[in-house]
């Protein structure tokens, strides 16, 4: 196989392989993390192309020191990432919520499992959606993706690292064990053709009165790397525009408002849905990951029937995609929202649409066939 | 036209290699959509192993297989377990010395363990089979398989598994009830 940093061509390859090219593509230069099935591939894939590129893999002790030394390479100005799966997250979401504060960007990929706790270790799963949201302290907004095929496993790492770096953010790719291990054709195109969003750098040169944490209009402060002459006090205690704790609860409300508004207001940039039929449905499916693929499946067997039903596959699912819901979708059409978990985005499909939605729901183990699916939409037609 | 195909034996014989081989000739080489799941023990060998592929001429949404067209059994206890999961008219591929099949059953038989003996190494029964399998089931192209061949084993590799691979197709074109040429040299 070539050492090139991006293999252009058309590959068979497996979502995780595919991830991990995908990250090389975009230029990360730093993988910290400790194997777990399903995501060991992507671990292991970027072992040996790493160092091919002039980067550095580290196998480390355990998730905590994962994410701490994926924040540090960050910090130091590399593109940076780890991956794992259900049980490693919860062991790392202390210091995504570090990531969150000091604005570091990450990638953190999640091949979701059967959960909770150990769970169904080689089986697909889909019940880390809310954990991936909510699952550090204090209020934050996160950024995630839902790739539905190996060929998303790398764009979508592509795009986690651009949002990533442009507005200072982690952001998770909330892979499962289907798309992880699936293997299907995969194209990486020419590396000039590869979109690459770069990090705000501060325009001052290093002086007293540089503020680090001085955020523009977008809300983003520009970013300064280990080495450069800058002085930078990072902490995770809340902290005033010049880096330093500052235990007032007005320094406190701009600090966690700016960081919530960085993603809010950017959203419209990174939030993407795609609709399959949606121009004339009565009922409209959403899935995401692994489960849009059967989703979509059942739209084409129920389309058959006549039935005007249409899919919104979520491609990013935080922040959820609320504006593109309400645009796309008919005021009175019927939801139903098909996941591998025991409801966690229909919660969400309900807060926009506000009504009850039907479920399609799987507690995770094996991925959700076509069958139910369509027949949830039969019934939703009768 | 969707077409579900299961090759499965014991953990080492192949068997992920032989679908990702397949797969791969079906997605890049024969203008076809092509998507490979696999199913293991926990054993690095031994232990029952599938590589299943989905092949189509549109996209794939489903990517398992449900009722395989074509079953190929590498072993025993591959064929007793798959075999109730294949349709009931499915293809079957068996290695002739390993499996003893239902006389019932849509069965195309190969000494395919045994052909990769006379080459020499045993390892590539998995690509004799392929052959055979590029053969009978009409499904994909000797060239997509061969370039697939190619550009996926280790290069010093590949003279012994297209010679493998070439053993078994052309086992498959032999006149009825003619041996293949290393029966011959036994028998003499």
């Amino acid at each position: 196989m070539s050492t090139k940093r991006v293999r252009t061509g058309q590959h068979f390859m497996s979502g995780d392989h595919a991830c991990a090219e995908g990250a090389l593509a975009a230029g990360c230069r730093f993988f910290g993390g400790y194997p777990i099935t399903p995501s060991t591939e992507v671990a292991e894939h970027l072992a040996r192309r790493l160092p091919e590129v002039g980067g550095v893999f580290i196998q480390m002790e355990d998730e905590l020191g994962s994410i701490a030394s994926v924040l540090g390479a960050s910090a130091a100005g590399a593109r940076a990432m780890t991956a794992t799966s259900g049980p490693g997250l919860s062991l790392m979401l202390e210091n995504l919520g570090l990531g969150v504060i000091l604005e570091l960007p990450i990638v953190i990929v999640d091949v979701q499992r059967g959960s909770p706790s150990t769970g169904l270790p080689t089986m697909p799963g889909q019940a880390d959606i809310m954990q991936a949201r909510w699952g550090s302290h204090g209020d934050y907004e996160i950024v995630a993706y839902a790739p539905w095929s190996p060929q998303e496993m790398f764009d979508l790492t592509i795009q986690a690292f651009n949002v990533a770096d442009r507005f200072r953010v982690p952001v998770l790719l909330m892979a499962d064990e289907v798309v992880g291990h699936m293997v299907e054709r995969v194209e990486i195109p020419d590396a000039d053709q590869i979109e690459c969003w770069s990090r705000k750098r501060p325009e001052q040169p290093p002086n007293g009165s540089f503020a680090p944490f001085e955020a523009g209009e977008d809300l983003v402060p520009p970013m300064v790397h280990a080495g450069e002459g800058y002085r930078i006090h990072y902490t995770g205690l809340t902290h005033d525009e010049h880096g330093y704790p500052d235990m007032s609860a007005e320094t406190h409300h701009r600090l966690v408002t700016r960081l919530v508004e960085k993603v809010r207001r950017n959203a419209d940039q990174f939030t993407r849905v795609e609709g399959y039929h949606l121009e004339d449905a009565r009922i409209v499916v959403v899935a995401y990951g692994c489960t849009a693929r059967s989703a979509r499946r059942a739209v084409r067997l129920a389309r058959r029937q006549n039935i005007p039903v249409g899919l919104l596959r979520l491609v990013s699912i935080w922040p959820f995609a609320d504006e593109a819901l309400r645009q796309l979708v008919p005021d009175d059409a019927t939801f139903i929202v098909t996941e591998m978990n025991l409801g966690q985005i229909s919660r969400e499909v309900e807060r926009v649409v506000r009504r009850p939605v039907r479920g399609v729901f799987h507690a995770g183990g094996a991925m959700i066939s076509p069958e139910p699916i369509l027949q949830a939409i039969q019934e939703a037609a009768q | 036209m969707r077409r579900e195909i299961r090759i499965a034996g014991f953990g080492g014989q192949g068997v992920g290699l032989t679908g990702f081989i397949l797969g791969k000739a079906l997605a890049l080489y024969d203008g076809q959509e092509a998507v490979m799941t696999q199913a293991y023990g926990p054993e690095a060998r031994g232990g029952a192993s599938s590589a299943n592929i989905v092949t189509a001429d549109e996209p794939i949404d489903y990517p398992f297989i449900q009722q395989p067209d074509i079953l190929v059994a590498l072993s025993q206890e591959a064929y007793n377990r798959f075999r109730p999961t294949a349709k009931p008219q499915a293809l079957i591929l068996i290695d002739q010395d390993l499996v003893t099949p239902d006389p019932d059953d849509n069965i195309h038989a190969i000494p395919a363990t045994r052909l990769a003996e006379e080459l020499g190494r045993r390892i590539v029964t998995n690509l004799v089979m392929l052959g055979f399998f590029t053969a009978v089931s009409g499904l994909v192209s000797r060239q997509a398989v061969e370039q697939a061949i190619q550009t996926t084993v280790k290069p010093a590799t590949i003279p012994l598994n297209l010679q493998a691979f070439a053993t078994g197709y052309d086992y498959a074109h032999q006149p009825e009830g003619s041996l293949p040429e290393a029966e011959q040299e036994r028998v003499a």
